[in-house]
């Protein structure tokens, strides 16, 4: 028992695993509610408001220029925000099924957390060897398991549906599985479309993040698969349950939808795995139609050094707020669609384009090698 | 009258996708978005309050620091929500206003009853009782929301008077009295 125990404690490799999943949830965490406030922001902005300005801590307050700017652009508010949902009286209602009730958010977080630690977010060399920057280390895994992880966050959302034992997270649950599968066909089908396009037979790593990244060192996909492009976007805002297909939420109708009977931190969680789902639903879109760390389109690389490794990243990341920023920009604009709209968007619009498309470059390739 | 059936055109491809409709859309948010905000930071700033805005109800003073009111009771009887009670004093013969008939003791308008209506303003016949520009009237109990006298005086300030009655008045008292009337 005590070398086991000595093993443990004294094993860096513990220490190392410990310290990068607190990093990874702290990044999650900042990045959750920095989206938040780009949300509470933009939604300000386009409704002619000024949005959050006033939290402001004294500390920082007394900065001269920066504690005014912060406070101005509400870079506080998160923390607030934040602060709150873990203060808050975290009750628990009698009516619930209560074991499925608390497992419901961690459920809906755990994949969005697990596929973040997997994404590829540029590249570096060392000692003449290629590692991708990401989270974890050789987290080349492939397209098929992020897709297979982060559908896996819809449980939380039929779990905490049926848990709440109530009727509007039901409807909430109901219409948030059936919207996934709706989709997930349609997007999967995009996907293929650019795999079809990239990886060539007998390949290693056929469905790599990494090497349809570096397929797209000149052209990037989406000017050569926009139809792919296209149907895989509308599927990442269904997936990710954004507007104008956030169903399982849709407050007119459905009060809150799966999370009505959620309060204080586990709503929280619900928020933080929402925008976590925002976030790998850009990611992956960047990665496969807009050229991943490439600066712009037929831009090379310039050497490998960590300069070269640091703009890659900084690409990345921009993309990424862009993309974040699309996803509250079409929010405030875009009335919901109703339920039978969106289901038969997913089936009879976006299923049989993205299988003609597939069908066109299958037939494209087979004349043209 | 001929009768012009108007077609009822189908929609094109292009709108049947909702695309179009949906970068038309974006475009207005993003409009919005440049454009610079209307919120007013209401505690920091204020509103502009326009001259005839019917706010607070106020007694005012005339340029000579006198009070107008007579205590004629009228904006008492015509208030539709009652909102106004006045105890009619006299007022002492060796006063220099003393000309003035009546003034009131005291005079109460209690706000939690008041409906901004301007009645008042408008039966009065001495303009002494002025709905001015203060929009913002709170209190912590439902006393405090009763103004009182000293209240409303406090509130209301001089307004300019060109009319200048009660000078005029003792002006015409102290000619007649002069000429022996």
């Amino acid at each position: 028992m005590e070398p086991l125990l000595h093993d443990l404690l004294l094993s860096p490799a513990w220490y190392f695993a410990a310290a990068r999943g607190l990093t990874l949830i702290l990044i999650v965490m900042t990045i959750a509610g920095y989206s938040v406030l780009l949300e509470r922001k933009a939604s300000a902005w386009i409704q002619g408001r000024i949005g959050p300005n006033r939290t402001i801590h004294p500390l920082i307050g007394w900065i001269p220029f920066l504690g005014t700017f912060l406070q101005k652009g509400g870079f506080i508010q998160p923390a607030a925000d934040g602060g709150k949902f873990l203060f808050k009286e975290d009750a628990l209602p009698g009516h619930v099924r209560k074991f499925y009730y608390v497992l419901a958010p961690i459920v809906a977080l755990a994949p969005a957390l697990a596929v973040l630690a997997m994404l590829p977010f540029g590249e570096f060399f060392h000692e003449g060897k290629r590692y991708a920057v990401s989270l974890t280390q050789g987290a080349d895994v492939g397209v098929l398991l992020m897709f297979a992880v982060s559908s896996l966050g819809v449980y939380g959302i039929a779990l905490a549906g049926w848990s709440a034992n109530s009727k509007f997270p039901f409807l909430g649950a109901v219409r948030g599985a059936a919207q996934l599968i709706s989709y997930e066909l349609a997007m999967g089908l995009s996907v293929l479309t650019v795999f079809l396009a990239t990886s060539a037979p007998g390949q290693d790593h056929g469905l790599s993040l990494v090497a349809m990244v570096d397929a797209q060192d000149g052209a990037w996909n989406i000017l050569f698969h926009p139809v792919a492009a296209l149907v895989f976007l509308i599927c990442v805002f269904a997936e990710t349950n954004r507007h104008p297909f956030d169903m399982p939420e849709s407050e007119t109708d459905l009060v809150g939808g799966f999370h009505t009977e959620y309060g204080a931190f586990k709503f929280g969680i619900f928020f933080v795995a929402e925008y976590s789902h925002m976030v790998i639903g850009s990611a992956l879109f960047i990665l496969m139609f807009l050229g991943g760390w490439h600066v712009l389109p037929w831009l090379p690389t310039i050497g490998s050094g960590w300069v070269a490794s640091l703009i890659g990243v900084a690409a990345f990341f921009l993309k990424l707020c862009f993309f974040l920023f699309f996803f509250v920009w079409v929010r405030w604009t875009i009335p919901r669609f109703r339920y039978d709209q969106v289901m038969r968007i997913g089936w009879r619009v976006l299923l049989p384009l993205a299988v003609l498309n597939l069908l066109a470059y299958f037939v494209w390739y087979a004349i043209n090698g | 009258m001929a009768i012009k059936v108007v077609e009822r055109r189908p929609l094109t491809l292009a709108e049947r996708t909702y695309l179009p409709q949906i970068f038309a859309g974006l475009k207005v948010t993003w409009d919005n978005m440049v454009r610079p905000p209307v919120t007013l930071q209401y505690p920091d700033e204020r509103p502009a309050i326009p001259q005839n805005y019917r706010g607070v109800p106020t007694l005012v003073m005339d340029p000579n620091g006198r009070e107008k009111c007579v205590s004629c009771q009228l904006c008492e009887f015509v208030c539709p929500p009652k909102a106004i009670r006045i105890t009619p004093g006299e007022i002492a013969d060796d006063a220099p206003n003393a000309h003035v008939e009546k003034a009131p003791k005291e005079f109460e308008i209690n706000m939690l009853r008041c409906i901004y209506c301007g009645l008042c303003q408008e039966v009065c016949p001495e303009e002494a009782i002025w709905l001015q520009s203060q929009y913002s009237m709170t209190g912590l109990s439902r006393e405090a929301m009763v103004n009182n006298k000293a209240k409303l005086y406090e509130l209301g300030g001089t307004l300019p008077d060109h009319h200048h009655k009660w000078d005029k008045k003792k002006e015409e008292a102290e000619r007649q009295a002069h000429e022996g009337h």
